[in-house]
């Protein structure tokens, strides 16, 4: 198995939950998060005296997925999270060692 | 018969029904300020010191109020002593007054007039609260605030406005509070500020506004109050002189929110909308001393040139090191200054009284008074403020300590937050604190 990890423009959560349904992901997991990448933040002025804010506001997504889903599910990420402009985040997986359903107890692929 | 009646009541002023309702009004306008102030500075500072900066304001409404009634009323407005300060018996717990009895040369009570000015009482020291945000233990506020009015604000008051008080003998122009409100406040904040320090992170870590739509409603409230402010400050509307004053309040806050903004544009190359709130404040103090001596373009200019230079001036407690928190110095004391000076240029000598300033032919003389007026208050206030935060300070110690101001003195002070950020389905310590805690055991043993 194989975890999905996106941390991706806040908007464009819509496009990316209806491409993983049409892709079949039965469940995700979306927590509001903040950072920086090379674009760093912004400058914000408050009576003439400025800051730069660093942290711009950015959601991430996980998901679990089988391994030979995972590649073409990275592409279905990125293609619904591109706007072309700089900011648009970034994709990556990672190896699950198991996976468990609560509920059930049921392991591994049958977890998902 | 009833000719003779009519004539002898023309002589001395009467009861105005009209006059009195108008300045009841005016009264609750001015002190629905208090409040709006609080939500100005309150939107202003961290999340974690909301509550106590609404708080600073909104006590003022409490202590003022009760020493303006016990002997306020009668330092400011009482028969004058010396030209310095009033004291007459009767008005000393509001005892001594009659229902019917008018303020003198007025058409409107006295109990009007009391109250009318007690707003301004309450207001004033709420302003000073906005460059102490964050650090200042709430009884070294109260005590302050007790001993501010009683020293510099009703003596203050009575030297402006008071018969006998000798800027007003001396024919010094402050309408409704430029010297004896704005510069007052933004003195006696430079001279607290200077004794008590920076707040802990001055000029390292962001201290942004944590809202800024708290911010607007809070300056468009103040907008709306100062009318009562204002237009009040005539004390009747017989002959105008009050609609005067309504049209200039709203032509130089409208110009001093658009020179401050266009100057951030400028300079930093947005509009923001706290230098619109900022911008509209420092119009309405400015027009607060000159607005009765002025036709409305000149109303204009001087919220122009005061939207200007309190912008530009906001900036110099990072050049000078001083922390004024939310600019009070940079926007009442500025702003203050330069509606009070600008009497001097702009008076057109056909409003409010006959003085003329500078540009309607009437020399340097009233320039020269408006100046005696400007600095005599800053000096009195800062100089009384600062040894009065001395004084507590080494007694009572005036600051919160470093650790207690990190954390935020919502919690030390008023054991509130402003905001709860357990988040949706409740935080997980609910049922923990709706338990009461356990007496200690040595009360037990106490008891038993």
């Amino acid at each position: 198995m194989k975890l999905i990890t996106a941390v991706v423009k806040p908007h464009r959560l819509d496009e990316i939950k209806d491409a993983l349904q049409a892709f079949g992901v039965q469940g995700l997991t979306v927590t509001e998060a903040s950072g920086y990448g090379r674009q760093r933040g912004h400058t914000e002025v408050y009576r003439g005296a400025e800051y730069t804010v660093d942290l711009v506001p950015k959601i991430r997504i996980e998901v679990l997925v089988e391994d030979e889903d995972a590649e073409q599910l990275i592409d279905v990420v990125v293609k619904a999270a591109r706007t072309g402009k700089i900011g648009d985040g970034k994709v990556w997986s990672v190896p699950v060692e198991t996976a468990v359903r609560v509920r059930t107890g049921e392991r591994g692929p049958d977890a998902l | 018969m009833a000719s003779a009646i009519t004539t002898l009541a023309a002589d001395a002023p009467a009861l105005s029904a009209a006059n009195t309702g108008f300045m009841l009004i005016c009264s609750a306008l001015v002190m629905l300020m208090t409040p709006a102030l609080a939500f100005f500075y309150g939107g202003m500072v961290r999340v974690k010191s909301t509550l106590n900066m609404l708080m600073m304001s909104f006590i003022s409404l409490g202590i003022v109020t009760i020493l303006w009634v016990l002997y306020g009323f009668s330092i400011a407005f009482g028969t004058d002593s010396a030209s310095l300060f009033g004291w007459s018996s009767d008005y000393v717990g509001l005892s001594g007054i009659g229902l019917t009895e008018l303020w003198d040369g007025y058409t409107i009570p006295v109990y009007v007039f009391a109250v009318f000015q007690l707003m301004f009482a309450i207001i004033t020291p709420a302003l000073i609260s906005g460059a102490l945000a964050d650090r200042v233990k709430f009884t070294a506020w109260a005590l302050f605030i007790t001993l501010w009015v009683t020293i510099v604000y009703f003596p203050v008051a009575h030297w402006v406005w008071g018969t006998g008080g000798w800027l007003f003998e001396m024919g010094v122009i402050d309408f409704a509070g430029g010297t004896a409100v704005h510069i007052n406040a933004g003195a006696a904040a430079l001279g607290v500020i200077l004794v008590i320090g920076k707040r802990v992170g001055f000029k390292k870590d962001p201290m942004r506004p944590h809202s800024l739509p708290l911010v607007m409603l809070g300056a468009g409230l103040l907008w709306f109050g100062w009318f009562g402010f204002n237009a009040g400050s005539w004390l009747g509307n017989d002959d105008g002189v009050g609609a005067v004053m309504f049209v200039n309040t709203q032509v130089a806050t409208a110009a001093a929110m658009l020179a401050w903004l266009a100057y951030e544009k400028l300079r930093h190359g947005s509009f923001t909308t706290l230098g619109a709130a900022s911008g509209a404040v420092a119009g309405l103090v400015a027009i607060t001393p000159s607005g009765g001596s002025c036709s409305p373009l000149g109303a204009i200019a001087i919220g122009a040139v005061a939207g200007l230079l309190c912008a530009m001036a906001v900036g110099l407690k990072y050049k000078f090191g001083y922390d004024d928190s939310l600019d009070v110095v940079g926007v009442h004391l500025v702003g203050g200054v330069v509606g009070s000076l600008l009497v001097g240029f702009f008076a057109t000598g056909g409003v409010q009284s006959d003085a003329k300033g500078l540009f309607y032919g009437g020399g340097l003389d009233q320039l020269g008074k408006q100046a005696i007026g400007v600095f005599s208050v800053l000096a009195y206030s800062l100089i009384a403020s600062a040894i009065l935060a001395l004084i507590i300070d080494k007694t009572m110690g005036m600051r919160v300590s470093e650790d207690d101001e990190i954390s935020g003195i919502d919690q030390v002070e008023h054991a509130e937050t402003a905001y709860d950020f357990s988040g949706a389905g409740g935080g997980s310590s609910s049922r923990s604190t709706a338990v009461p805690a356990p007496a200690p055991t040595e009360n037990k043993k106490v008891d038993a």
